[in-house]
């Protein structure tokens, strides 16, 4: 299973990567094989503030719906359209094209307490 | 035990598989103190004996008189054709579709009811039903609240009782608030009323108005519509399903919810139920639409095949988050739906809308002939409200005749002097001239 | 392959494929078996009809005003009555059904539905009565009503009954409604949580969202039942009441019912019991008599009344004397004279008001009526008896190949997993229950309660006889062999149902839900 180096992971299998003073988020292709096929991801309004670990959207697969929770507080800055169209880009790119929500953290220093590489790649036992 | 194919041999045999001597070692996990010895009831009876008994229940029902009895739930020639197919046992038998392989027959019959009531309504995304038409027009309003974020519905006072009750009900847990909105003199909706609401009070979710409404008055549907969406808020039409053969549906109207009763739609009236929720709404809606949908889709080898979808909104997924507990539809009732429209046809629809308005209006002539007139001068289907003196007593003394004349609005409306001298009556096209000069006849004498 | 072999393939091969356009094969047609069908769109043939009632005058519609007038009539099929039977009597043969063969489906409850129940139904009497006819004119119809209200009662050692609630998940939301309003009664306005265990069913915390409830959830034991003291610790003034269903999704009995009704009262909440599976404990177990405040049952469960596709059923409620005040009114009373009338209007002043229009699904309650009486109490607690033991029989069947994760003996249901054929094939419990339908039987419940990974619950009840019993559990241990020597048999499955594995992600991705247009163009209206 695939675990990229260089991003930040969460217990939720959450991704976060660094982009000057913002941060792009999307689910691990952990979560996304555990879900099966991505069928509807409900994604917050444009400038909406969430708290660290808030839930920021819902996950919809043909048998489940999961709740998306926020690694760092931050103010949304965009969303991916993208994922209205074409929802199977989470299978297909999970770290790449099916990026979810990009954000402007609070605090730049927030994402070093998320897990690293090594650390997500123990928890989900790979 | 009358449907038990178990013999002693066979109990035996699982018995002795399991190693223990009787049954009773099965129920040791039943506490000693509420461990019941039996059910205190009447003996089993053999099926013969059931037979004198409901025979004899039923007998004592009384279905023979000239019925004017509309208010939500109306008599039709219900074509053969619809109970035949229903007692297939392959249907009334068959299990929730979740095993799609094998439950192409539900699902198609499904799909094909959503499609035509899409049509019949305007509105491209029906839910495979609900309970009846209280709990979609309830549901309605839930989902004018989850969509729009507000707490207020509007809603005329010239819908059905039950459905404002209902509605009531499934409001209490959350705290919304319905408001009814006044009726002018010529039955329909207040709309300079609606517009002030509109703008006094809490921002509005939702406005309710219904097609024909409970008065049998044809309401300014487009106006309401305009108005609501100019306040922010979603319209919803609760309409009756056989004048949608020939009246504007709700999707012409504007109205971005439509819910009803389908019991018209070729089912009996059975004493309350099983009756049929119909629910439909915009494409932009979709994922706020409580029940189940069916869909189309392919299988692995191309076949085209019907699925249920967006299942992820249902409850047995979304537990607490779902848009409602709801678990079942009423599968065998959208079916005889499915069936009836089928057999009945665009024209054959019309012809029975069209026949209970020809059948209206020669009941409104025969009433105004023995000096009993309509309280509501608005245009009508084939239901209104005439005005009688002392209504409930009237309406008592025509039952002695032979005669069930429509509901008492004192019963709906007990503190409105015009209304609680109401009799609400309708006619549809299995009412015929002998029962018209039956009711006009009888109502003279017991005027008289 | 065989010469003949070879020859039988041809033959299959070259038989037409009918196509419904782009949207897929329909395949041959079959002479007597399954076929799948065009739509009622596909069918119609503009000018067919069969009339069903009189035309009209032409002028029938001229008193409306042009604004309220369709312009044009509906676009709805036109077929003829033959046309029609031969539709629905083809899509009947798609489908599975009791009637057909054995649904081994835990928490349905999937027994015979017998064929007086419907004969009763269908009485004109019955059938044809107006559901706001006066009370004199419904003598047979309230009577049978208020005799069901009192078998309700006694079943469920309750003190009065509402037959209202159109469903089960309706009658859960009755029940809660009933609890809200008793607290509210008494000025106890901060209960604002309901716990219910990780093994509920979805409509329980369902029912509780929409009622504007909380949901607080807690762990089952190991041995399956709730954990008492993570109850006890989730217990407090907020909590409203704790829904449970008893026996437990994983069909097993409450041991420490006591226990637990004891900390629910004593933390002034009320306890109510999601009757599903009722099937296992008649005549054994009543949770009014035992400290339940309200239950609501599943006719369409454990009193044989049709599933019908996916409904209508009925969720008739039943409460001890604390709740009666708030029940939905009207009930079905009876009068000093031996008359039988609905409550009038302020009669039950605390009412929590209608949950439906009229008085109840009294066509689905006719059925279960017959159903109680044809059984007695005897006949009730004696089914309650053989559908357990056929449980645990087929439970020891089953639990020869596939992981048992609860000690027996279990109730009317029981709960396998294939999580080793996982870990060992790939194979999960999916394609398990698709190569069953190869096998001619209908899946059990999968992947539900959702404690217990790649979970199958499986329920017998008392009307398969013991040969179907063991053929089932043939099947289930012939696939556990196929998962470890041939698992791409089970991945492939089902092949001989009507169609294969379907396509779901697309149809959810770009649901299509109604079909786009007719055939034909539509015919004016004859004058």
């Amino acid at each position: 299973m695939e675990v990229l180096d260089g991003l930040r992971y969460t217990e939720d299998h959450e991704w976060l990567r660094a982009d000057g003073d913002q941060a792009v988020i999307g689910i691990t292709a952990y979560a996304a094989d555990e879900l099966g096929d991505v069928v509807f991801v409900e994604l917050p309004a444009v400038g909406r503030r969430l708290a660290a670990r808030e839930v920021f959207g819902v996950i919809e697969s043909v048998k489940t719906a999961s709740d998306l929770y926020c690694p760092v507080a931050g103010e949304i800055v965009a969303i991916n359209d993208a994922l209205t169209a074409a929802p199977e880009l989470v299978n297909g790119d999970p770290h790449g094209d099916g990026w979810m929500i990009r954000l402007r953290p609070d605090d730049p220093a927030a994402a070093d307490a998320l897990l690293d590489a090594a650390a997500y790649r123990a928890l989900i036992g790979g | 035990m009358p449907y038990g194919p178990h013999t002693v041999d066979d109990r035996g045999r699982m018995l002795a598989m399991l190693g223990i001597d009787s049954v009773e070692a099965l129920f040791e996990d039943i506490p000693a103190a509420v461990h019941a010895t039996g059910i205190d009831l009447p003996a089993p009876e053999p099926e013969l004996t059931l037979v004198n008994r409901l025979s004899g229940l039923a007998a004592r029902n009384r279905t023979d008189l000239a019925s004017f009895l509309g208010a939500g739930v109306y008599r039709h020639h219900l074509p053969a054709i619809v109970d035949a197919m229903l007692s297939r046992g392959e249907f009334f038998t068959a299990y929730t579709p979740y095993q799609p392989e094998i439950s192409q027959g539900t699902l198609q019959t499904i799909f094909e009811y959503q499609s035509m009531l899409a049509e019949l309504t305007g509105l491209p995304v029906v839910s495979a039903s609900h309970y009846d038409g209280a709990t979609a027009t309830a549901e309605a309003a839930l989902m004018a609240i989850r969509a729009t974020g507000r707490t207020r519905v509007l809603a005329s006072r010239a819908i059905h009782r039950h459905y404002l009750a209902t509605t009531a009900t499934y409001f209490s847990g959350g705290g919304f608030t319905l408001q009814e909105l006044p009726t002018l003199p010529d039955g329909t909706t207040d709309l300079a009323a609606l517009e002030g609401a509109l703008g006094d009070g809490d921002p509005v979710a939702g406005v309710l108005l219904g097609q024909p409404n409970a008065f049998g008055i044809l309401e300014p549907m487009a106006e309401a519509g305009r108005l609501a969406h100019a306040a922010g808020a979603l319209f919803v039409a609760v309409v009756e399903p056989v004048s949608l053969a020939v009246l504007a549906s709700p999707g012409e109207v504007g109205a971005d919810i439509a819910a009803g009763e389908g019991q018209p739609l070729g089912i009996p009236m059975q004493y309350g139920g099983p009756y049929l929720g119909i629910l439909a709404t915009t494409e932009a809606l979709i994922r706020q639409i409580p029940g189940r949908l069916v869909g189309r889709t392919r299988d692995l080898d191309g076949r085209r095949a019907y699925v249920m979808t967006l299942r992820a909104r249902e409850q047995d997924i979304r537990r607490d988050k779902a848009a409602s507990n709801i678990c079942t539809n009423q599968a065998l009732c959208a079916l005889a739906a499915t069936v009836y429209l089928a057999t009945m046809g665009p024209h054959g629809l019309r012809d029975v809308a069209a026949g209970g308005a020809a059948a209206a209006r020669k009941l409104e002539a025969a009433l105004a002939a023995v000096g009993v007139r309509r309280l509501h001068a608005g245009a009508y289907l084939n239901e209104f409200v005439v005005r009688v003196a002392e209504a409930t007593a009237v309406h008592a003394a025509l039952l002695d005749q032979g005669v069930l004349a429509g509901l008492p609005l004192a019963d709906w409306y007990p503190d409105d002097a015009d209304l609680s001298e109401g009799l609400l009556v309708c006619a549809t096209e299995v009412t015929t001239d002998d029962d018209i000069a039956r009711f006009a006849g009888a109502l003279r004498e017991v005027l008289a | 392959m065989s010469a003949d072999a070879v020859i039988v393939a041809a033959a299959l091969a070259a038989l037409p494929d009918r196509t419904a356009g782009d949207e897929g094969r329909l395949g041959p047609r079959s002479a007597v078996g399954p076929s799948l069908q065009p739509t009622l769109a596909e069918l119609s043939v503009p000018g067919r009809h069969t009339d069903q009632v009189p035309h009209p005058p032409a002028d029938a519609l001229a008193g409306i005003p042009a604004v309220h007038l369709r312009a044009t009539p509906p676009a709805l099929p036109e077929l003829n009555e033959p046309g029609v039977v031969r539709h629905f009597t083809a899509l009947s043969r798609l489908n599975y059904s009791v009637d057909g063969g054995f649904y081994p489906l835990g928490s349905c409850t999937m027994k015979h539905n017998p064929r007086i129940n419907e004969w009763a139904a269908r009485l004109p009497g019955f059938a044809r009565l107006h559901p706001l006819a006066p009370d004199t004119l419904a003598q047979g119809s309230l009577q049978m009503l208020h005799e069901l209200q009192g078998m309700l009662a006694e079943i469920s050692g309750m003190q009065a009954v509402t037959l209202q609630p159109a469903a089960g998940a309706q009658g859960e939301l009755t029940g809660i409604l009933l609890i809200q309003a008793y607290h509210r009664s008494r000025g106890d306005t901060e209960r604002n949580e309901v716990i219910v265990p990780d093994s509920s069913h979805g409509t329980n915390p369902a029912t509780a969202s929409m009622a504007g409830y909380r949901t607080i959830t807690v762990p089952s034991a190991p041995d399956g039942g709730v954990d008492l003291d993570a109850l006890r610790a989730a217990l407090g003034p907020r909590t409203a009441a704790v829904m449970l269903t008893n026996p437990s999704t994983l069909g097993l009995f409450e041991r420490r019912i006591t226990e637990l009704l004891d900390a629910v009262h004593a933390a002034g909440a009320l306890a109510y019991m999601d009757g599903a599976n009722m099937n296992a404990i008649l005549g054994h177990f009543k949770p009014g008599a035992a400290g339940f405040d309200v239950m609501h049952y599943n006719l369409h469960k454990t009193f044989s009344t049709p599933h019908g596709g996916g409904g209508p059923g009925a969720g008739p409620v039943a409460v001890n004397a604390i709740l009666a005040p708030f029940l939905p009114a009207p009930l079905v009373v009876q009068d000093a004279d031996d008359g039988f009338r609905l409550e009038r209007p302020g009669e039950r002043p605390a009412s929590i008001g209608r949950v439906r229009a009229y008085q109840g699904n009294a066509g689905v309650l006719v059925r279960a009526y017959t159903y109680i009486r044809a059984h007695g109490g005897s006949g009730l607690r004696q089914l309650s008896e053989d559908a357990v033991l056929a449980a645990n029989y087929l439970r020891a069947r089953v639990g020869e190949a596939y992981e048992l994760p609860y000690p027996g003996p279990c109730k009317h249901e029981f709960v396998a997993t294939a999580r080793p054929l996982k870990g060992a094939t790939g194979v999960r419990t999916l394609d398990v229950a698709k190569r069953l339908i190869d096998f001619g039987f209908h899946p059990p419940t999968i992947y539900f309660p959702l404690i217990v990974e790649e979970c199958l619950l499986i329920e017998p009840t008392e009307t398969e006889a013991i040969e179907d019993l063991d053929a089932f559990a043939d099947a289930m241990l012939a696939i556990a062999k196929e998962a470890r020597e041939q698992p791409e048999l089970l991945h492939a499955a089902p092949v001989t149902a009507p169609v294969r594995r379907l396509d779901e992600a697309t149809a959810a991705r770009r649901p299509e839900l109604r079909w786009r247009s007719m055939t034909g163009a539509e015919t004016p209206c004859p004058q």
